[in-house]
């Protein structure tokens, strides 16, 4: 598919995250203004306070975003997923190029000025607003200027907990390989950093003292209000739009930060849907996430794997016996977190260990087992949640007395394209990956049964089963309805096909008569 | 003398590091132009800041219209004088005739009545309302600037008019015929005025009693005539340097 074929197919929903990015960037830039401008000020009057407020708005800069996402996920009220943590991130990213201005432009007022100005019998707040405010507003926009640029690259990272914005298609696109999407988010992104500074550059020219000639100064400056005043408005009356949809039959479904996990997630949402339920998406969130926004509230359910819950979450020992796990997850999760576990979905998708397949062929192998002696000469290329879960790596390569020339960490969408242009030797991929047929790779057995089983179910919070009959009607639907080449097939038609996964998951329902 | 409306009562101010005025006693009567002679840090511009409350006294007491400085409300004293710095300190942002307008627009003067006063400054430091209202500083001459320096601080009438360096910034040309100027609209007037400056020329032409400052000190305080032929040393420093540029007015 060309680049333009892809934006006519998508362009509605590339619309609704350009709109979900501007809505973000708006808000926090907004909220910096009202935060920091005051601040700056308070800063020129209180010269002790000075350094150490600048510092700490500067170490806030230094943070990696991601990182800092991270420490703000566990915090109780600014924290969680979504909307209201990348708020509070990109505000703390726009504090210090506002608050430094400000205090800059305040500062850089001619003496002379300010001096005649007390002199004439100002008071106080009439010198800030009627002579250094307005002297410093030139300046002062040079900061937010800075700061929306900022803000608008750091809100791509913000996908990552959920925000939405032009971080889904840059996430999705790196995960999926595929270049339309990647392209597509991030020329937005660009294209939007642009018309930003391009816009505050205007903005800041009509503040700038030497623009102050008589002659040319109405038009272009009411023009530039007209402007500010649009965006303004606009922004908060799409900010109302969006807050009235609240309503009791109303449920949000998260899922992890892959193919399958979504298109579970998506399933459910439509069948929801059907039934009259209005449904927030909150897909593709990375590691723990899922987890404890089902636990704080935040989510009603996800799609979640039985293994993976016994290991990592739960932090039990692996075991290999299906209904053993799945027994101990149900009764654990109750107790624990007032979270009911569905029926299993009808497949499992557990760690696939894969080669090359004519590595496979040409070295007979079969086996992990088989493999064993031939990892001296191989390299391994693991994702980060296999190189740290408690069944992952560790675990693994003790079982089967392997030692890797090498194991490198990887993102786990990146491992196939690793092993398949033999960058790699061998990795851990997922069972109902739609690639290991397209690739030509080869799972090799598990022939001592170390990877726990991982059959799919839903989560779902106890308290959502009850506000929400039609839950519990759709998830019994489910139970039992899905193969794994079945879901192995639907992966393959999003990631291998690039088809719209709504779509794949529209036609799958249909065709099951749900 | 009339009735003296500035008194300074055994004035000290010092910073900590510093005395910058030692035990001043001044008195300036109605209708007065005093002008303060020195060289730079002897003072005079902290005893020109000491009036209208920029500064309060370390000890002593600066009495305006019967009242000490530090019993005046700020606000309120500093709107009964007029105030003229070198540059003019007008407000880039501001209009010239929202620059002349400040002090009456912040007594709350009505708006015709604020118009009116802004004319009528402008025509009295000889700037042409029509040409100049709607204009900038910035697209003013220094000299242009300074007489609407002047205009502001006139324009709601205040008894006093504090000036510090007023005429310092101006090429010789422009800065004579400025001095020739305030020196008859002072006397048309009939203004209390205090005048700073480091220039004796401007001294003898302005003032109608001179201060001699140094390290924080008056050490003489005489009419311009008996200045001219004051044995002090430092006043002598000061009249050959006027000899030099080519002898009295």
């Amino acid at each position: 598919m060309s680049f333009w074929q892809f934006l006519q197919a998508n362009w509605s929903e590339l619309l609704l995250l350009v709109r979900q990015h501007i809505v973000l960037v708006f808000f926090a830039i907004l909220i910096a203004v009202i935060i920091g401008v005051p601040v700056g000020i308070g800063l020129t009057r209180h010269r002790a306070l000075r350094g150490p407020v600048l510092g700490i708005a500067n170490v806030m800069q230094t943070i990696p975003s991601l990182a800092l996402f991270g420490f703000l996920i566990p915090l109780p009220f600014i924290g969680g997923i979504g909307t209201r943590t990348a708020l509070v991130a990109l505000v703390l990213y726009s504090l210090l190029p506002i608050i430094r201005n400000t205090v800059t432009g305040i500062l850089n007022v001619d003496p002379n000025v300010r001096e005649a100005a007390v002199a004439m019998g100002m008071t106080g707040s009439q010198v800030l607003r009627q002579v250094e405010l307005p002297l410093a507003m030139g300046v002062i926009v040079t900061g937010i200027r800075v700061a929306t640029v900022i803000a608008v690259g750091v809100t791509t990272i913000a996908a990552a907990v959920g925000a939405g914005g032009l971080g889904v298609y840059i996430f999705r696109g790196l995960r999926q390989y595929d270049n339309n999407l990647l392209l597509a988010g991030a020329l937005s992104a660009a294209l939007l950093a642009l018309a930003a500074d391009f816009l505050l550059g205007l903005v800041e020219r009509q503040f700038s003292v030497d623009a102050k000639k008589s002659a040319q100064k109405s038009a272009v400056r009411k023009l530039a209000l007209a402007a500010a005043v649009v965006l303004v408005v606009g922004g908060v009356a799409v900010w109302l739009g969006r807050s009235t949809t609240v309503n009791e039959n109303r449920i949000s479904i998260g899922s992890k930060d892959f193919t399958e996990s979504a298109l579970l997630a998506e399933i459910v949402a439509q069948m929801l849907e059907a039934r009259g339920v209005s449904v927030e998406r909150r897909f593709e969130l990375g590691g723990n996430l899922p987890h404890e926004a089902l636990v704080a509230g935040t989510l009603d359910l996800y799609p979640e794997y039985t293994g993976t819950a016994y290991t990592a979450i739960l932090q039990h020992a692996p075991i290999t016996d299906p209904r053993a796990v799945y027994d101990q997850v149900k009764q654990d999760y109750a107790d624990k977190f007032k979270v009911e576990v569905s029926q299993p979905l009808g497949f499992e998708n557990t760690f696939a260990i894969l080669v090359r397949g004519e590595e496979a062929r040409r070295l007979n192998l079969k086996t992990i087992s088989d493999a064993a002696p031939q990892s001296p000469h191989w390299r391994a290329g693991f994702g980060q949640d296999f190189m740290s879960r408690a069944d992952g790596y560790p675990g693994f390569s003790k079982a089967y007395r392997l030692k890797f020339a090498e194991v490198r960490e990887m993102d786990l969408s990146l491992t196939y394209i690793a092993l398949s242009s033999r960058q790699v030797d061998l990795i851990a991929a997922n069972s109902t990956e739609g690639r290991i047929q397209t690739l030509d790779l080869f799972q090799l057995a598990d022939d001592r049964h170390y990877f726990p089983p991982y059959e799919a179910v839903y989560l779902v919070r106890q308290d959502s089963l009850t506000r929400l009959p039609a839950l519990r009607e759709v998830l019994a639907k489910l139970a039992n309805a899905i193969s794994t080449d079945e879901m192995r097939r639907l992966n393959y038609e999003i990631d291998g096909e690039k088809r719209d996964p709504k779509e794949v998951a529209k036609e799958w329902i249909k065709g099951k008569g749900f | 003398m009339q009735s003296p409306l500035v008194q300074f009562q055994n004035v000290t101010y010092s910073l900590p590091s510093a005395t910058i005025i030692s035990d001043l006693n001044l008195t300036v009567g109605r209708g007065e132009t005093l002008v303060l002679l020195g060289e730079s840090g002897c003072g005079k511009t902290t005893t020109l800041k000491l009036v209208n409350r920029l500064l309060t006294p370390t000890s002593g007491d600066v009495i305006v219209e019967g009242k000490s400085t530090t019993a005046w409300d700020p606000i309120e004293l500093r709107r009964r004088i007029g105030y003229v710095i070198q540059e003019g300190g007008l407000f880039p942002h501001f209009t010239i005739a929202r620059n002349v307008a400040l002090v009456p627009s912040l007594s709350g003067w009505d708006v015709a009545r604020t118009q009116e006063r802004v004319r009528e400054m402008l025509n009295l430091v000889g700037l042409d309302p029509k040409r100049f209202a709607e204009r900038y500083p910035r697209e003013l001459s220094g000299g242009q600037r300074q007489r609407v320096g002047v205009a502001r601080a006139l324009a709601a009438d205040p008894p006093l008019l504090l000036l510090d360096e007023p005429f310092g910034a101006l090429d010789p040309l422009t800065r004579a015929s400025l001095q020739r100027e305030f020196a008859e609209l002072a006397a048309r007037l009939d203004k209390t005025a205090i005048l700073v400056t480091h220039d004796v020329r401007e001294a003898m032409i302005l003032g109608q009693r001179i201060g001699l400052m140094h390290k924080g000190q008056l050490l003489l305080l005489e009419t311009p005539e008996r200045f001219r032929t004051s044995e002090h040393p430092q006043a002598r420093a000061y009249l050959e340097t006027l000899d030099v540029n080519g002898g009295a007015p």
